[in-house]
Protein backbone atom coordinates (compact mmCIF):
# COMPACT_ATOMS: atom_id res chain seq x y z
CA UNK A 1 0.00 0.00 0.00
CA UNK A 2 3.12 2.51 0.65
CA UNK A 3 4.43 1.90 -2.23
CA UNK A 4 1.06 2.67 -4.46
CA UNK A 5 1.43 5.74 -2.60
CA UNK A 6 4.62 6.78 -3.48
CA UNK A 7 4.35 5.75 -7.41
CA UNK A 8 1.03 7.52 -7.61
CA UNK A 9 2.69 10.60 -5.81
CA UNK A 10 5.60 10.95 -8.22
CA UNK A 11 3.72 10.05 -10.78
CA UNK A 12 0.99 13.14 -9.78
CA UNK A 13 4.35 15.45 -9.74
CA UNK A 14 5.85 14.53 -12.87
CA UNK A 15 2.24 14.81 -14.55
CA UNK A 16 1.36 17.80 -13.28
CA UNK A 17 4.84 19.60 -13.86
CA UNK A 18 5.24 18.28 -17.89
CA UNK A 19 1.53 18.97 -17.89
CA UNK A 20 1.80 22.62 -17.49
CA UNK A 21 3.69 22.52 -20.67
CA UNK A 22 1.34 20.04 -22.78
CA UNK A 23 -1.70 22.38 -21.99
CA UNK A 24 0.31 25.63 -22.84
CA UNK A 25 1.49 23.64 -26.13
CA UNK A 26 -1.68 22.41 -27.27
CA UNK A 27 -0.16 19.02 -26.79
CA UNK A 28 -3.33 17.49 -25.60
CA UNK A 29 -3.96 14.84 -28.66
CA UNK A 30 0.31 14.05 -28.39
CA UNK A 31 -0.13 13.98 -24.98
CA UNK A 32 -3.35 10.85 -25.39
CA UNK A 33 -1.52 9.48 -28.31
CA UNK A 34 2.16 8.57 -26.98
CA UNK A 35 0.93 6.38 -23.99
CA UNK A 36 -1.76 5.20 -26.35
CA UNK A 37 0.92 3.80 -28.86
CA UNK A 38 3.14 2.75 -26.03
CA UNK A 39 0.39 0.26 -25.18
CA UNK A 40 1.93 -1.78 -28.03
CA UNK A 41 5.57 -1.93 -26.16
CA UNK A 42 4.03 -3.36 -23.16
CA UNK A 43 1.87 -6.18 -24.92
CA UNK A 44 5.17 -6.80 -26.74
CA UNK A 45 7.01 -7.05 -23.39
CA UNK A 46 4.72 -9.68 -22.20
CA UNK A 47 5.17 -11.97 -25.77
CA UNK A 48 9.09 -11.81 -25.16
CA UNK A 49 8.41 -11.95 -21.25
CA UNK A 50 9.71 -8.91 -19.82
CA UNK A 51 8.15 -6.73 -17.50
CA UNK A 52 5.83 -4.23 -19.15
CA UNK A 53 7.99 -1.11 -17.97
CA UNK A 54 10.96 -2.16 -20.79
CA UNK A 55 8.27 -2.09 -23.55
CA UNK A 56 7.04 1.02 -22.33
CA UNK A 57 10.47 2.14 -22.25
CA UNK A 58 11.34 1.82 -25.63
CA UNK A 59 8.08 2.07 -27.67
CA UNK A 60 6.90 5.13 -25.93
CA UNK A 61 10.16 7.52 -27.47
CA UNK A 62 9.98 5.54 -30.30
CA UNK A 63 6.35 6.67 -30.62
CA UNK A 64 7.49 10.19 -29.41
CA UNK A 65 10.02 10.99 -31.91
CA UNK A 66 8.34 9.49 -35.01
CA UNK A 67 4.87 12.31 -33.85
CA UNK A 68 8.00 14.41 -33.90
CA UNK A 69 9.80 14.16 -36.49
CA UNK A 70 7.32 13.60 -39.12
CA UNK A 71 4.71 16.05 -37.90
CA UNK A 72 7.29 18.82 -39.09
CA UNK A 73 6.20 19.71 -42.65
CA UNK A 74 2.79 17.67 -42.49
CA UNK A 75 0.04 18.16 -40.12
CA UNK A 76 0.82 16.40 -36.76
CA UNK A 77 -2.80 15.70 -35.59
CA UNK A 78 -2.88 13.39 -38.93
CA UNK A 79 0.92 12.21 -37.99
CA UNK A 80 -0.04 11.60 -34.89
CA UNK A 81 -3.29 9.79 -35.35
CA UNK A 82 -1.92 7.50 -37.60
CA UNK A 83 1.17 6.29 -35.34
CA UNK A 84 -1.25 5.61 -32.98
CA UNK A 85 -3.17 3.54 -35.48
CA UNK A 86 0.03 1.62 -36.73
CA UNK A 87 1.09 0.99 -33.17
CA UNK A 88 -1.92 0.60 -31.58
CA UNK A 89 -2.33 -2.73 -34.47
CA UNK A 90 1.09 -3.86 -33.62
CA UNK A 91 -0.17 -3.76 -29.75
CA UNK A 92 -3.47 -5.98 -31.25
CA UNK A 93 -1.05 -8.63 -33.20
CA UNK A 94 1.49 -8.77 -30.04
CA UNK A 95 -1.77 -9.13 -27.93
CA UNK A 96 -3.08 -12.56 -29.81
CA UNK A 97 0.45 -13.89 -29.53
CA UNK A 98 0.38 -13.44 -25.61
CA UNK A 99 -1.07 -15.92 -23.19
CA UNK A 100 -1.49 -13.48 -20.47
CA UNK A 101 -4.88 -13.35 -18.56
CA UNK A 102 -7.02 -10.66 -19.32
CA UNK A 103 -6.91 -8.90 -16.08
CA UNK A 104 -3.08 -7.90 -16.59
CA UNK A 105 -4.21 -6.14 -19.95
CA UNK A 106 -7.56 -5.07 -18.08
CA UNK A 107 -4.19 -3.60 -15.99
CA UNK A 108 -1.98 -1.56 -18.61
CA UNK A 109 -5.18 0.25 -20.40
CA UNK A 110 -6.47 1.39 -17.09
CA UNK A 111 -3.71 0.82 -14.35
CA UNK A 112 -2.96 -1.06 -11.32
CA UNK A 113 -1.43 1.29 -8.76
CA UNK A 114 -1.78 -1.33 -5.82
CA UNK A 115 0.29 -4.13 -7.59
CA UNK A 116 3.58 -1.78 -7.56
CA UNK A 117 6.51 -3.05 -6.44
CA UNK A 118 9.17 -1.07 -4.20
CA UNK A 119 11.59 -1.94 -7.14
CA UNK A 120 9.03 -0.16 -9.38
CA UNK A 121 8.77 2.56 -6.80
CA UNK A 122 12.93 3.14 -7.11
CA UNK A 123 12.99 3.39 -10.97
CA UNK A 124 10.12 5.62 -10.79
CA UNK A 125 11.76 8.68 -8.35
CA UNK A 126 14.71 8.26 -10.59
CA UNK A 127 12.71 8.65 -13.97
CA UNK A 128 10.65 11.23 -11.96
CA UNK A 129 14.20 13.02 -10.78
CA UNK A 130 15.62 13.10 -14.33
CA UNK A 131 12.15 14.14 -16.21
CA UNK A 132 12.11 17.13 -13.05
CA UNK A 133 15.69 18.06 -14.08
CA UNK A 134 14.93 18.17 -17.82
CA UNK A 135 11.73 20.69 -17.06
CA UNK A 136 14.23 23.11 -14.80
CA UNK A 137 16.50 23.23 -17.82
CA UNK A 138 14.61 23.55 -20.41
CA UNK A 139 11.90 25.43 -18.68
CA UNK A 140 12.48 29.18 -20.55
CA UNK A 141 12.79 28.66 -23.57
CA UNK A 142 9.99 25.84 -23.52
CA UNK A 143 7.75 28.23 -21.90
CA UNK A 144 8.47 31.15 -24.73
CA UNK A 145 8.64 28.61 -27.74
CA UNK A 146 4.99 27.73 -26.20
CA UNK A 147 3.60 31.15 -26.20
CA UNK A 148 5.29 32.88 -29.12
CA UNK A 149 7.15 30.36 -31.08
CA UNK A 150 8.33 33.24 -33.97
CA UNK A 151 9.18 35.44 -31.34
CA UNK A 152 11.67 32.22 -29.83
CA UNK A 153 13.18 31.63 -33.06
CA UNK A 154 14.15 35.29 -33.54
CA UNK A 155 15.98 34.94 -30.14
CA UNK A 156 18.04 31.85 -31.66
CA UNK A 157 15.59 29.20 -30.00
CA UNK A 158 15.68 26.07 -31.97
CA UNK A 159 11.92 25.44 -31.99
CA UNK A 160 11.90 22.42 -33.71
CA UNK A 161 14.74 20.48 -31.46
CA UNK A 162 12.66 21.65 -28.72
CA UNK A 163 9.72 19.98 -29.56
CA UNK A 164 11.36 16.97 -30.87
CA UNK A 165 12.53 16.87 -26.98
CA UNK A 166 9.45 17.98 -25.02
CA UNK A 167 8.10 14.99 -26.65
CA UNK A 168 10.65 12.47 -25.51
CA UNK A 169 9.66 14.13 -22.15
CA UNK A 170 6.40 12.88 -22.51
CA UNK A 171 7.50 10.04 -23.36
CA UNK A 172 9.43 9.29 -20.45
CA UNK A 173 6.64 10.57 -18.36
CA UNK A 174 4.35 7.92 -20.09
CA UNK A 175 6.84 5.25 -19.07
CA UNK A 176 6.83 6.13 -15.74
CA UNK A 177 2.87 6.75 -15.52
CA UNK A 178 1.30 4.01 -17.48
CA UNK A 179 2.12 1.11 -15.29
CA UNK A 180 0.18 2.99 -12.10
CA UNK A 181 -2.67 4.22 -14.27
CA UNK A 182 -2.83 2.85 -17.18
CA UNK A 183 -2.41 3.77 -20.87
CA UNK A 184 -6.18 5.52 -21.25
CA UNK A 185 -6.46 7.20 -18.32
CA UNK A 186 -2.58 8.37 -18.59
CA UNK A 187 -3.58 11.59 -20.10
CA UNK A 188 -6.33 13.02 -17.83
CA UNK A 189 -3.19 13.66 -15.26
CA UNK A 190 -1.91 15.26 -17.82
CA UNK A 191 -4.47 17.86 -18.92
CA UNK A 192 -7.05 17.76 -16.46
CA UNK A 193 -5.16 19.21 -13.60
CA UNK A 194 -3.12 21.86 -15.47
CA UNK A 195 -6.21 22.89 -17.46
CA UNK A 196 -7.95 23.29 -14.44
CA UNK A 197 -5.10 24.87 -12.57
CA UNK A 198 -5.37 27.44 -15.01
CA UNK A 199 -8.66 28.74 -13.51
CA UNK A 200 -6.82 29.76 -10.72
CA UNK A 201 -3.42 31.27 -10.45
CA UNK A 202 -2.17 33.78 -13.40
CA UNK A 203 1.74 33.18 -13.54
CA UNK A 204 3.85 30.15 -14.96
CA UNK A 205 4.95 29.34 -11.72
CA UNK A 206 2.19 29.41 -9.78
CA UNK A 207 0.17 27.49 -12.61
CA UNK A 208 3.05 25.06 -12.43
CA UNK A 209 2.48 24.23 -8.25
CA UNK A 210 -1.34 24.18 -8.54
CA UNK A 211 -1.62 21.56 -11.35
CA UNK A 212 0.80 19.57 -9.21
CA UNK A 213 -1.61 19.77 -6.19
CA UNK A 214 -4.45 19.07 -8.45
CA UNK A 215 -2.74 16.03 -9.37
CA UNK A 216 -1.68 15.08 -6.42
CA UNK A 217 -5.05 15.31 -4.72
CA UNK A 218 -6.63 13.44 -7.35
CA UNK A 219 -4.41 10.61 -6.85
CA UNK A 220 -4.51 10.21 -3.65
CA UNK A 221 -8.34 10.64 -3.41
CA UNK A 222 -8.36 7.88 -6.56
CA UNK A 223 -6.12 5.89 -4.33
CA UNK A 224 -8.05 5.69 -1.24
CA UNK A 225 -11.54 5.25 -3.14
CA UNK A 226 -10.21 2.36 -5.37
CA UNK A 227 -9.22 0.50 -2.01
CA UNK A 228 -12.22 1.45 0.05
CA UNK A 229 -15.19 0.10 -2.97
CA UNK A 230 -12.53 -2.02 -4.87
CA UNK A 231 -13.90 -0.29 -8.07
CA UNK A 232 -11.08 0.33 -10.77
CA UNK A 233 -8.56 3.54 -9.94
CA UNK A 234 -8.75 4.60 -13.38
CA UNK A 235 -12.55 5.27 -13.17
CA UNK A 236 -11.82 7.57 -10.19
CA UNK A 237 -8.73 9.30 -11.95
CA UNK A 238 -10.83 9.60 -15.02
CA UNK A 239 -14.04 10.93 -13.35
CA UNK A 240 -12.06 13.52 -10.93
CA UNK A 241 -9.86 14.93 -14.17
CA UNK A 242 -13.11 16.16 -15.40
CA UNK A 243 -14.71 17.26 -12.44
CA UNK A 244 -11.74 19.58 -11.29
CA UNK A 245 -11.68 21.08 -15.24
CA UNK A 246 -15.85 21.37 -14.62
CA UNK A 247 -15.36 23.06 -11.14
CA UNK A 248 -12.21 25.80 -12.68
CA UNK A 249 -14.51 26.48 -15.25
CA UNK A 250 -16.87 27.47 -12.71
CA UNK A 251 -14.80 29.30 -10.97
CA UNK A 252 -13.51 31.39 -14.28
CA UNK A 253 -16.91 32.10 -15.09
CA UNK A 254 -17.79 33.60 -11.53
CA UNK A 255 -14.80 35.78 -11.66
CA UNK A 256 -15.96 37.63 -14.89
CA UNK B 1 32.14 60.75 -37.77
CA UNK B 2 29.88 59.13 -39.85
CA UNK B 3 26.94 57.09 -38.00
CA UNK B 4 27.20 53.65 -37.42
CA UNK B 5 25.44 51.21 -39.65
CA UNK B 6 23.41 48.56 -37.33
CA UNK B 7 22.41 46.57 -40.12
CA UNK B 8 23.74 46.08 -43.52
CA UNK B 9 21.88 43.59 -46.01
CA UNK B 10 23.64 43.31 -49.60
CA UNK B 11 23.11 41.43 -52.71
CA UNK B 12 20.66 39.14 -50.55
CA UNK B 13 19.19 36.41 -52.39
CA UNK B 14 16.52 34.04 -51.56
CA UNK B 15 15.18 31.11 -53.66
CA UNK B 16 12.21 29.16 -52.82
CA UNK B 17 11.37 26.31 -55.18
CA UNK B 18 13.14 27.99 -58.28
CA UNK B 19 11.27 31.60 -57.49
CA UNK B 20 13.39 34.13 -56.57
CA UNK B 21 11.22 35.69 -53.39
CA UNK B 22 14.47 38.25 -52.88
CA UNK B 23 16.42 39.44 -55.34
CA UNK B 24 19.62 41.07 -54.19
CA UNK B 25 18.40 43.20 -52.07
CA UNK B 26 20.58 46.23 -50.80
CA UNK B 27 19.62 48.06 -47.69
CA UNK B 28 20.93 49.48 -44.54
CA UNK B 29 19.91 50.93 -41.36
CA UNK B 30 22.35 53.24 -39.69
CA UNK B 31 21.83 53.80 -35.33
CA UNK B 32 18.56 55.62 -34.29
CA UNK B 33 17.09 55.89 -37.85
CA UNK B 34 13.00 54.66 -37.90
CA UNK B 35 13.19 52.62 -41.41
CA UNK B 36 9.63 51.87 -42.90
CA UNK B 37 9.84 48.66 -44.94
CA UNK B 38 6.43 49.04 -47.35
CA UNK B 39 5.35 46.69 -49.69
CA UNK B 40 2.95 44.59 -51.17
CA UNK B 41 1.32 41.33 -49.65
CA UNK B 42 3.82 39.00 -50.83
CA UNK B 43 6.67 40.98 -52.17
CA UNK B 44 8.95 39.26 -49.29
CA UNK B 45 8.85 41.07 -46.44
CA UNK B 46 8.82 38.09 -44.31
CA UNK B 47 11.47 36.20 -45.84
CA UNK B 48 13.40 39.89 -46.14
CA UNK B 49 12.72 39.53 -41.90
CA UNK B 50 13.81 35.85 -41.93
CA UNK B 51 16.70 36.87 -43.28
CA UNK B 52 17.50 39.72 -41.00
CA UNK B 53 17.07 37.59 -37.72
CA UNK B 54 19.27 35.03 -39.11
CA UNK B 55 16.24 32.65 -39.27
CA UNK B 56 17.30 32.09 -43.03
CA UNK B 57 20.58 32.06 -44.76
CA UNK B 58 20.43 33.77 -48.55
CA UNK B 59 21.77 32.20 -50.94
CA UNK B 60 23.66 35.22 -52.24
CA UNK B 61 24.62 38.11 -50.32
CA UNK B 62 25.59 39.12 -46.86
CA UNK B 63 23.74 40.70 -43.92
CA UNK B 64 25.75 42.18 -41.26
CA UNK B 65 24.77 42.93 -37.59
CA UNK B 66 26.47 45.83 -35.59
CA UNK B 67 26.23 46.90 -31.98
CA UNK B 68 23.94 45.14 -29.65
CA UNK B 69 21.81 42.31 -30.24
CA UNK B 70 18.51 42.47 -32.06
CA UNK B 71 14.52 42.72 -30.37
CA UNK B 72 11.86 41.10 -32.55
CA UNK B 73 8.26 42.11 -32.56
CA UNK B 74 5.70 39.58 -34.62
CA UNK B 75 2.48 40.91 -36.01
CA UNK B 76 0.75 38.96 -33.25
CA UNK B 77 0.38 36.20 -30.80
CA UNK B 78 -2.13 33.87 -30.12
CA UNK B 79 -2.46 33.45 -26.83
CA UNK B 80 -5.48 32.13 -24.79
CA UNK B 81 -7.38 34.00 -22.66
CA UNK B 82 -6.79 31.87 -19.97
CA UNK B 83 -2.84 30.94 -20.21
CA UNK B 84 -1.20 31.97 -17.26
CA UNK B 85 1.24 33.89 -18.19
CA UNK B 86 1.08 37.33 -16.98
CA UNK B 87 2.69 40.43 -18.86
CA UNK B 88 5.39 40.70 -16.58
CA UNK B 89 6.53 37.39 -17.30
CA UNK B 90 6.47 37.94 -20.88
CA UNK B 91 8.90 40.93 -20.50
CA UNK B 92 10.78 39.18 -17.93
CA UNK B 93 11.51 36.36 -20.80
CA UNK B 94 12.80 39.24 -22.77
CA UNK B 95 15.91 39.60 -20.51
CA UNK B 96 17.42 35.82 -20.84
CA UNK B 97 14.10 33.55 -22.05
CA UNK B 98 16.50 31.59 -24.73
CA UNK B 99 19.26 30.43 -22.22
CA UNK B 100 18.60 26.99 -20.67
CA UNK B 101 18.90 26.22 -16.80
CA UNK B 102 17.03 27.88 -13.56
CA UNK B 103 17.26 31.78 -12.77
CA UNK B 104 15.78 32.91 -9.70
CA UNK B 105 14.05 36.20 -9.39
CA UNK B 106 15.91 38.85 -8.07
CA UNK B 107 15.20 42.35 -7.45
CA UNK B 108 16.96 43.80 -10.12
CA UNK B 109 15.20 41.74 -12.64
CA UNK B 110 11.87 42.77 -11.17
CA UNK B 111 12.98 46.41 -11.56
CA UNK B 112 14.00 46.56 -14.95
CA UNK B 113 10.74 44.53 -16.12
CA UNK B 114 9.28 47.50 -13.88
CA UNK B 115 10.63 50.22 -15.51
CA UNK B 116 10.28 48.86 -19.13
CA UNK B 117 6.53 47.92 -18.22
CA UNK B 118 5.86 51.83 -17.34
CA UNK B 119 8.48 53.24 -19.94
CA UNK B 120 5.83 51.13 -22.80
CA UNK B 121 2.60 51.88 -20.45
CA UNK B 122 2.16 48.75 -19.82
CA UNK B 123 2.37 49.41 -16.06
CA UNK B 124 -1.62 49.07 -15.74
CA UNK B 125 -1.81 45.42 -16.96
CA UNK B 126 1.18 44.10 -15.87
CA UNK B 127 -0.05 41.53 -13.69
CA UNK B 128 -3.34 40.70 -16.50
CA UNK B 129 -2.96 37.52 -18.22
CA UNK B 130 -1.49 38.34 -21.49
CA UNK B 131 -4.71 36.38 -23.42
CA UNK B 132 -6.99 38.75 -22.11
CA UNK B 133 -5.51 41.78 -23.65
CA UNK B 134 -6.36 43.90 -26.05
CA UNK B 135 -4.20 43.74 -29.70
CA UNK B 136 -2.93 47.10 -28.90
CA UNK B 137 -1.81 46.58 -25.22
CA UNK B 138 -0.57 42.70 -26.37
CA UNK B 139 1.60 44.84 -28.69
CA UNK B 140 3.13 46.93 -26.50
CA UNK B 141 4.07 43.98 -23.88
CA UNK B 142 5.47 42.69 -27.18
CA UNK B 143 7.76 45.61 -27.16
CA UNK B 144 8.94 45.80 -24.03
CA UNK B 145 9.51 42.31 -24.30
CA UNK B 146 12.03 43.24 -27.04
CA UNK B 147 13.28 45.95 -25.78
CA UNK B 148 13.90 44.69 -22.47
CA UNK B 149 17.16 43.09 -22.90
CA UNK B 150 18.12 46.96 -25.23
CA UNK B 151 19.21 45.88 -28.83
CA UNK B 152 20.16 48.11 -31.10
CA UNK B 153 17.61 47.69 -33.74
CA UNK B 154 13.86 46.99 -33.31
CA UNK B 155 12.16 44.59 -35.95
CA UNK B 156 8.59 44.97 -36.74
CA UNK B 157 6.50 42.88 -38.34
CA UNK B 158 3.18 44.73 -39.74
CA UNK B 159 2.73 46.00 -35.88
CA UNK B 160 -0.10 48.16 -37.25
CA UNK B 161 -1.94 45.18 -39.52
CA UNK B 162 -4.57 44.26 -36.27
CA UNK B 163 -4.97 47.37 -35.03
CA UNK B 164 -7.34 50.21 -35.29
CA UNK B 165 -6.33 53.78 -36.25
CA UNK B 166 -5.89 54.79 -32.76
CA UNK B 167 -3.98 52.38 -31.51
CA UNK B 168 -1.74 52.00 -34.50
CA UNK B 169 -0.71 55.89 -34.10
CA UNK B 170 -0.39 55.23 -30.61
CA UNK B 171 1.87 52.05 -30.78
CA UNK B 172 4.10 54.82 -33.82
CA UNK B 173 4.21 57.19 -31.29
CA UNK B 174 5.70 55.31 -28.41
CA UNK B 175 8.22 53.16 -30.89
CA UNK B 176 9.54 56.52 -31.97
CA UNK B 177 9.65 58.06 -28.49
CA UNK B 178 11.44 54.73 -27.46
CA UNK B 179 14.09 54.89 -30.25
CA UNK B 180 15.19 58.25 -29.27
CA UNK B 181 15.57 57.49 -25.96
CA UNK B 182 16.96 54.34 -26.44
CA UNK B 183 19.22 54.91 -29.04
CA UNK B 184 16.92 52.53 -31.13
CA UNK B 185 17.28 51.60 -34.85
CA UNK B 186 13.74 50.79 -35.65
CA UNK B 187 13.25 48.35 -39.11
CA UNK B 188 9.24 48.40 -39.60
CA UNK B 189 7.53 46.59 -42.06
CA UNK B 190 3.58 47.94 -43.34
CA UNK B 191 1.35 48.03 -46.24
CA UNK B 192 -0.40 51.26 -44.76
CA UNK B 193 1.82 53.57 -44.37
CA UNK B 194 0.18 56.63 -43.29
CA UNK B 195 0.67 56.28 -39.57
CA UNK B 196 4.60 55.88 -40.27
CA UNK B 197 4.79 58.35 -42.55
CA UNK B 198 5.55 61.17 -39.51
CA UNK B 199 8.04 59.41 -38.10
CA UNK B 200 9.91 57.68 -41.01
CA UNK B 201 13.40 58.59 -41.41
CA UNK B 202 14.10 56.45 -44.97
CA UNK B 203 11.63 53.73 -46.48
CA UNK B 204 12.87 50.35 -47.84
CA UNK B 205 10.06 49.87 -50.65
CA UNK B 206 9.99 46.34 -51.67
CA UNK B 207 8.42 44.86 -55.44
CA UNK B 208 8.73 41.76 -56.67
CA UNK B 209 11.62 40.76 -54.38
CA UNK B 210 13.87 43.53 -55.53
CA UNK B 211 14.10 46.65 -52.73
CA UNK B 212 14.32 50.58 -53.06
CA UNK B 213 15.45 52.40 -50.82
CA UNK B 214 15.76 56.25 -50.43
CA UNK B 215 14.81 59.20 -47.56
CA UNK B 216 11.21 59.36 -47.38
CA UNK B 217 11.16 63.11 -49.14
CA UNK B 218 12.14 60.71 -52.43
CA UNK B 219 10.09 57.80 -52.37
CA UNK B 220 7.34 59.44 -50.87
CA UNK B 221 6.07 61.03 -53.63
CA UNK B 222 2.66 60.39 -56.56
CA UNK B 223 4.87 59.81 -59.58
CA UNK B 224 7.30 57.29 -57.59
CA UNK B 225 4.88 55.54 -55.89
CA UNK B 226 2.52 55.03 -58.82
CA UNK B 227 5.26 53.44 -60.52
CA UNK B 228 6.23 51.43 -57.44
CA UNK B 229 2.49 49.95 -57.03
CA UNK B 230 1.92 50.12 -61.22
CA UNK B 231 -1.08 51.54 -59.83
CA UNK B 232 -2.45 54.87 -59.08
CA UNK B 233 -1.17 56.08 -56.15
CA UNK B 234 -1.33 60.12 -54.62
CA UNK B 235 0.58 61.63 -52.01
CA UNK B 236 -1.59 64.11 -50.65
CA UNK B 237 -0.97 66.99 -47.86
CA UNK B 238 -4.07 67.15 -45.71
CA UNK B 239 -3.69 69.74 -43.80
CA UNK B 240 -0.22 69.99 -43.06
CA UNK B 241 -0.09 65.89 -42.46
CA UNK B 242 1.25 63.86 -45.45
CA UNK B 243 -1.67 61.37 -46.59
CA UNK B 244 -0.89 58.51 -49.46
CA UNK B 245 -3.75 57.03 -51.10
CA UNK B 246 -4.40 54.64 -53.48
CA UNK B 247 -7.08 54.49 -56.77
CA UNK B 248 -8.16 55.47 -60.08
CA UNK B 249 -11.02 57.74 -58.35
CA UNK B 250 -8.88 60.23 -56.02
CA UNK B 251 -9.67 63.34 -56.68
CA UNK B 252 -7.78 66.43 -55.21
CA UNK B 253 -10.60 69.05 -53.94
Amino acid sequence: MTNAWLAGSLVAVVAGVVGFFVVLRGATFAAHGVPLASFAGAAGASVVGVPAVVGLAVFSPVAAVAIGLLGRRRRSDVVTALVVAAMLGLGALFLSWTVEYASEIYALLFGEVLGVTGTEVWLSAALTGAALLAVATLYRPLLLSSVAGEVAEARGVRTARLELLFLVLMAVVTTLAVPVVGTLLMFTLMVGPPAAARAFVRSPLAAMAASVGIALVTVWLAIALAYETTWPIGFFVGIAGAAWYVLARVVAARRR
Amino acid sequence: MPPVRVLTVEGATVTFGGRRVLDGVSFSVEAGEFVGLIGANGAGKTTLFRVVLGLLKPSAGTVRHLGRRVGYVPQKVAIEPDAPLRARDLVALGLDGERFGVRLPSRSRRERVDRMLEAVGAAAFADARVGTLSGGEQQRVLIAHALVGQPSLLVMDEPLANLDIKSGHEIVELVARLAVEQDLAVLLSAHEMNAILPHMDRVVYLAEGRAVSGTTGEVIRSDVLSELYRYPVKVLDVDGTVVVVGGHDVKVR
